[in-house]
């Protein structure tokens, strides 16, 4: 073998962290405050998995890296698993739990290696030492990905990093990695070149200083991807990583490609490797029974070759060197020591990483591009965790559906889908619909009627869907006579026309604008080729390298946005992947490139998004993004004047290059912008920018779309699903004015009652559920300062000062949003010896104006709130207020009732007293006892417990019950509920009748005594007003 | 010496003064700041009035804590007095609200509180050390639109499930006034196991020289909803009776 001394020695420290501003990070949390997002999922296709790992001593501790869903850990067994690190790049190559330190400290590092090409990227290495709390990036800022990261299990300070590095470009920051210090310094010890990155890392698992390390020669271009060169190669090193050596006899000559290391935990010298190589025939799954120094070839199954870019992954059963696990189409599992292999029992396709429990091999988990799975039997049945939302969307739209919006996308692997936006008890996985298969894309509601567009990859299929019929018709556009290929991207651009007059208009983009006037049954071409047509990104039939890989997904030359103004049905915006951006003023008659007129844009870089404003037709917002040629800047642009120049309102406050814009329907100076790293707010027009954290991942934002009606921000996250931002408008008032003034109230839109009061959802415990928006009444203002020291309560009250209710005020600095759910106080229930439930009913408020007082200190600050019934509903205004009428009668009855119970208990209290003193006493009181027990025995339940034990329900029972079922209908009540009052007034009645004749006869007898007693005035109760306050 | 060197070397003062923060000075500053040391350390108990809320729904509360580390708690519904997290020094119990009778915790929960709670009179860092806690401060970091040091207290390991994990919480302190503003924690167990639950504190306000937050809103990070507690009535060094924290006898 022949010994190549490659090691490099290049310390470096750690780099600064962010080159962005971390003010915009501070200075948002200053100003959003309560103003929160919410996370809808969905989950029930989870979303890719890129790495697993496992606590080495307890096995309900489980940490999962995802593709764009950040780190997710799981503490009981994989039941269930939470995010850990939201607050940074979610983009996730590799996690690893330290053996010493397996409570607290956790290796992440950041970027995808399963490089497709729609593949996020990464900034770096963090380290956690509190179980995740807490991270501190560690360096690799400019990494890209990173593929491994193994500690010694003997010493917490000795860590290697396998970096893949930069995968559109070349870059030194690649290669093997190592830390003595615990990650304060690390030293480059095994560097290739440029093209060629670390692809695989292992410690031998008995002894740390054998390391092994595999190379990989890749590069992609938008056009194009090639994998494997003559650079790749397997190396081991068994001095801690001073030196490294080739370890290739038995294993192919010429180029090689991605290749995937393993050792049997058991037997360390079993090594497998799977190779990518020139000869299909050489390729497949390698065996070393001497620790690398011999290869011998096993097996090329599919399950072994397939893809290596993507699935280059081996497990090794912990406790038995011939139980082998590779990742796959399928996944496959072999348990002769790789002579054969086996599917892994049915799952989702796609399996990137497997992982063996530390004490039971037949428990296993599974990373797949549709979640974890979990099997309990060797891996022959697998089941999917329901609770990790980590879907990659590529586009959302909505719609006008009440009581709640629609919001429609497609997903990486995943389909396409539309879901509620709320839906009853949360939106849960029964919510979501199917509108298409493969990898899903853009999709659309029509404007008017109930019917779906939605596309799969490469618009090998755009399908208008009609729910209803369950009825699916494709109609996409497709070649004619006389037409050449129409190349269409991998996420095809289709959309929809903004235009009231042309709601069944429809725009696809090939390298052609296509445009079709009765929703695809007909197309016309309104554009030449809008395209370079550059031939020499035109040859994806040679794309892949060693392995051939013509999926598609590096078709270029094409549309990839598309932007009617919503102001004129003639101006019409189309951006391409290789850099045009062109725009017709006459409905596609004649078309002008502009892209020249972008100050400061390399040449050829794509246009992601246009945003043709809805303030003026000349003005427009165009995104570019150039990544896939190794450029990280973030390129914004506006134009005021139809592309003839244009600004850039792009600012060192935004961290990652951005792929989305939306432009707010009110405030001109308000935009919204989605970059790789999250989502950033400008309130003046792009001058300066805050970052939106407030439970906002810093996920990979592929689009945002603002919801009309409710003024919702509908963000659709390459890696965390759907996310909203309920009614921004606050941010529309957010001047230096309103900000400088102590409490600002902002204005508030006409509360709507809702009239809901259904059952809630079918979800278990394990499955996710979002959540949905309040639909209570908002009241929202904002706080210059804190309040932290002194009082600050919130009441509403009538127009009159009357005292409706309390409410708890928000009290942070910026936005506060708090909610009111309409009700009022519920009633004093009369004492018992078990609960009422209905007595917990809290009776809505009439429509009408409200007012919201804040006292903070001596200030005092007021807000007048709208109310109204639902104007869609059906229930006339007299059966409203018969209902009204008839709650506050029975509100009123149970309050009379609690008061009658109160006077029976303090007269029954005094009763004992006097029994107690004396026999003369007692045998006054006594029989007032009895026949006031008896009285009460009626009134109220006195005895049993608050389950099956409770004791007959008697009338403070039976009036709870009416007093909730009427005070929580929304209908007049009916001829049952008036007819029960009627009985229940009788009751009460002649309950009131019998306390008096009570009194009457005994209570001469008991004042009496007491004066015998020498009690001062202790016949004196509480009067109705007073008890009522009586907490 | 030019007016801008002078604000110059002002600012890198201030900075490095701002700086120079250890977790030990702001617990000490939080302590003066709210009454001094040694008040503190003289308090024997603490009784509160609070009504707990969410939405409309209002419980009248009593919390009653004490330098041994007795510690009792009830809410009222319609006249019935659910006695919670009452711990007598031996035993942690609550009621029952099926039964109304007195039930005891499970033995890990009761050991969970001895170690831990049952020592947090007046607060957890008052001598944090001798209780065999560990205090960091991690950074600034801002919270509630506000800047905040944020503290990591590691007090003693509780078990979960048999099995013993650590116990942490992080306290954010306003840098203006030195008094916490939020508390986090990760749940451990239960519904929420694994989603990090806060505290926010507010409304401090002044009782026989101490300072205290008479409003504590509490609920999941991210999540929509909460329960606030509001106080009425702080009392210090309430007499108690020691039937008041006692395992009720069978069947009472």
């Amino acid at each position: 073998m022949k010994k190549t001394n490659l090691f490099l020695l290049v310390a470096f420290f750690l780099m600064s962290i962010h080159s962005f501003s971390q003010d915009a990070i501070s200075k948002g949390k200053e100003i959003f405050g309560d103003l929160k997002a919410r996370h809808i999922g969905p989950a029930l296709m989870s979303g890719r998995i890129t790495d697993l790992d496992l606590h080495p001593t307890n096995d309900r501790v489980i940490l999962a890296g995802t593709a764009g869903g950040g780190v997710w850990k799981s503490s009981n067994g994989g039941a269930t698993f939470n995010p850990i690190f939201d607050d940074y790049c979610q983009s996730i190559g590799a996690v690893a739990i330290d053996p010493s330190n397996p409570d607290n400290t956790y290796w992440v590092g950041t970027g995808e290696t399963w490089t497709r090409n729609s593949v996020s990227l990464g900034d770096g290495l963090y380290k956690t030492v509190d179980g995740g709390s807490n991270w501190t990036k560690m360096g690799f800022e400019k990494s890209e990905r990173i593929a491994g990261i193994q500690i010694n299990p003997k010493n917490p300070d000795e860590v290697y990093v396998a970096v893949l590095g930069p995968l559109w470009s070349d870059s030194d920051e690649r290669g093997l990695y190592k830390t003595t210090d615990g990650g304060k310094t690390w030293n480059k010890i095994l560097f290739v070149n440029k093209t060629t990155g670390c692809g695989d890392l292992l410690l031998d698992p008995k002894n740390p200083n054998t390391v092994y390390v595999t190379f990989w020669e890749v590069r992609r271009q938008p056009w194009a991807f090639s994998s494997g060169g003559i650079n790749s190669a397997i190396y081991k090193s068994t001095d801690a990583g001073k030196t490294f050596n080739k370890i290739h006899n038995g294993i192919p000559k010429g180029k090689l490609g991605r290749m995937a290391i393993a050792a049997a935990p058991s037997n360390p010298n079993i090594l497998y490797t799977v190779v990518e190589s020139e000869q299909d025939k050489d390729k497949g799954l390698y065996r070393s029974e001497d620790g690398g120094a011999n290869w011998k070839l096993l097996n090329g199954d599919f399950g072994l070759v397939v893809r290596p870019f993507y699935f280059s992954r081996i497990v090794v059963d912990p406790r038995n060197p011939d139980v082998i696990v590779k990742g796959g189409l399928f996944g496959s599992i072999s348990r002769d020591g790789g002579k054969t292999f086996k599917d892994l029992g049915p799952l989702h396709s796609d399996v990137h990483d497997i992982v063996f429990d530390i004490h039971n091999s037949d428990r296993m988990y599974a990373a797949t591009d549709g979640g974890i799975y979990r099997s309990w039997d060797g891996g022959t049945t697998m089941e999917m965790v329901e609770n990790i939302p980590v879907s990659q969307f590529y586009h959302v739209s909505v719609d006008n559906a009440e009581p709640h919006y629609n919001v429609y996308g497609g997903l990486q692997d995943n389909n396409a889908w539309y879901g509620p936006s709320s839906s009853p008890g949360g939106v849960e996985a029964r919510d979501w619909v199917r509108v298409g298969v493969g990898d899903g894309y853009r999709v659309y509601p029509h404007p008017t009627k109930k019917l779906v567009y939605s596309e799969m990859q490469g618009a090998e299929n755009v399908w208008r869907y009609d729910p209803a019929k369950d009825q699916a018709k494709t109609i996409q556009p497709l070649t004619q006579k006389g037409d050449p290929k129409l190349r269409f991207n991998w996420n095809a651009a289709i959309t929809t026309s903004p235009s009231q007059n042309h709601p069944d208009r429809l725009y696809m983009g090939s390298q052609f604008l296509h445009r079709s006037e009765d929703m695809g049954e007909s197309w016309t071409k309104i554009s030449p080729d809008l395209t370079t047509n550059d031939p020499k990104k035109q040859n994806q039939e040679d794309s892949g390298g060693l392995s051939r890989d013509n999926s598609g997904a590096e078709n270029h030359c094409t549309i990839f946005t598309i932007a009617e103004s919503p102001l004129d049905d003639n101006v019409v915006w189309v951006g391409t992947d290789d850099g045009n951006l062109q725009l017709t003023k006459d409905g596609g008659k004649t078309w002008t490139n502009v892209i020249a007129n972008v100050p400061g844009l390399p040449k050829n870089t794509m246009t992601y998004h246009i945003e043709a404003s809805v303030f003026e037709k000349g003005r427009a917002y165009a995104v570019f993004t150039g990544y896939q040629t190794g450029d990280m800047n973030t390129y914004i642009y506006r134009t005021n004047d139809f592309g003839a120049t244009w600004k850039s309102i792009a600012t060192p406050d935004i961290y990652g290059f951005a792929r989305s814009l939306q432009e707010d329907y009110v405030n001109e100076n308000l935009l919204f912008v989605g970059t790789e790293f999250g989502l950033f707010v400008t309130l003046d027009g792009g001058t300066s920018w805050y970052k939106f954290t407030n439970n906002m991942p810093a996920a990979n934002v592929h689009y945002l779309e603002l919801h009309k009606k409710t003024n919702d921000l509908v963000i659709a996250t390459h890696g965390r699903g759907i996310i909203i931002i309920d009614d921004i408008s606050p941010l529309r008032e957010l001047t230096a004015e309103n900000m400088g003034k102590d409490l600002h109230f902002f204005t508030s839109k006409k509360a709507t009652i809702p009239e809901t009061n259904g059952f809630g959802s079918t979800s278990t415990e394990t499955q996710f559920v979002g959540n949905n928006a309040s639909d209570a009444a908002r009241i929202a203002y904002f706080l210059k300062k804190r309040h932290t020291l002194g009082k600050m309560t919130m009441e509403v009250q009538d127009m009159n000062g009357n005292k409706i209710t309390d409410l708890d005020p928000g009290k942070s600095k910026g936005i506060n949003v708090i909610n009111w759910n309409f009700t009022t106080k519920p009633p004093k229930v009369a004492t018992g010896k078990t609960f009422t439930f209905g007595g917990f009913t809290s009776p809505r408020v009439p429509a009408g104006d409200y007012k919201i007082v804040v006292q903070k200190g001596k200030e005092t600050f007021t807000q007048t709130l709208m109310v109204q019934y639902d104007p869609k509903s059906t229930i006339s205004l007299a059966d409203r207020k018969a209902q009204e009428e008839m709650t506050k009668k029975l509100f009123d009855m149970t309050q009379d009732l609690a008061y009658l119970t109160y006077n029976v208990d303090e007269l029954t209290k005094v009763s004992e007293s006097i029994k107690a003193k004396s026999p003369a006493g007692a045998k006054v009181a006594t029989p007032f006892m009895d026949e006031l027990s008896k009285l009460k025995d009626k009134l109220v339940i006195t005895k049993g417990d608050n389950y099956v034990g409770a004791g007959e329900p008697q009338l403070r029972e039976d009036l709870a019950d009416l007093y909730a079922r009427v005070a929580n209908s929304f209908y007049k009540p009916n001829t049952a509920e008036i007819d029960n009052m009627t009985a229940m007034q009788g009751r009460l009645a002649t309950a009131k009748e019998e306390f008096k004749k009570i009194k009457d006869k005994h209570l001469s007898k008991i004042t009496n005594q007491l004066n015998k007693d020498g009690a001062k005035d202790p016949l004196v109760f509480k009067t109705f007003d007073e008890f009522l306050q009586m907490k | 010496m030019k007016l801008k060197s002078v604000l110059t070397m002002a600012a890198m003062i201030f900075f490095v003064a701002a700086n120079a923060q250890t977790a030990d000075e702001i617990i000490a500053k939080y302590h003066e700041n709210t009454g001094g040391v040694e008040k503190w350390k003289a308090i024997q108990g603490v009784k509160m009035t609070l009504v707990g809320k969410q939405q409309a729904m209002e419980i009248p509360m009593e919390m009653i804590r004490l330098k041994d580390g007795k510690s009792y708690s009830h809410f009222s519904f319609q006249g019935m007095m659910f006695k919670q997290n009452v711990f007598d020094g031996t035993t942690l119990w609550s009621t029952n609200q099926q039964t109304m009778k007195a039930e005891k915790s499970d033995s890990e929960a009761t050991e969970n509180y001895k170690v831990n709670d049952a020592q947090d009179f007046p607060d957890q860092f008052l001598d944090y050390a001798k209780k065999g806690y560990k205090l960091e401060l991690i950074g600034k970091e801002t919270v509630e639109g506000t800047q905040t040091f944020k503290l990591k207290l590691t007090k003693k390991p509780i078990k979960v499930d048999g099995k013993e994990v650590e116990n942490v919480e992080f306290h954010y302190f306003d840098t203006e006034n030195y008094v916490p503003l939020l508390m986090e924690s990760e749940a451990k167990s239960g519904p929420a196991k694994g989603m990090v639950m806060q505290i926010k504190t507010s409304d401090y306000q002044e009782v026989d020289g101490l300072l205290f937050p008479f409003t504590m809103t509490q609920g999941a990070k991210g999540q929509p909803g909460g329960f606030s507690m509001t106080i009425s009535k702080i009392e210090l060094n309430p007499k108690t009776d020691a039937t008041l924290f006692a395992f009720p006898a069978a069947g009472k």
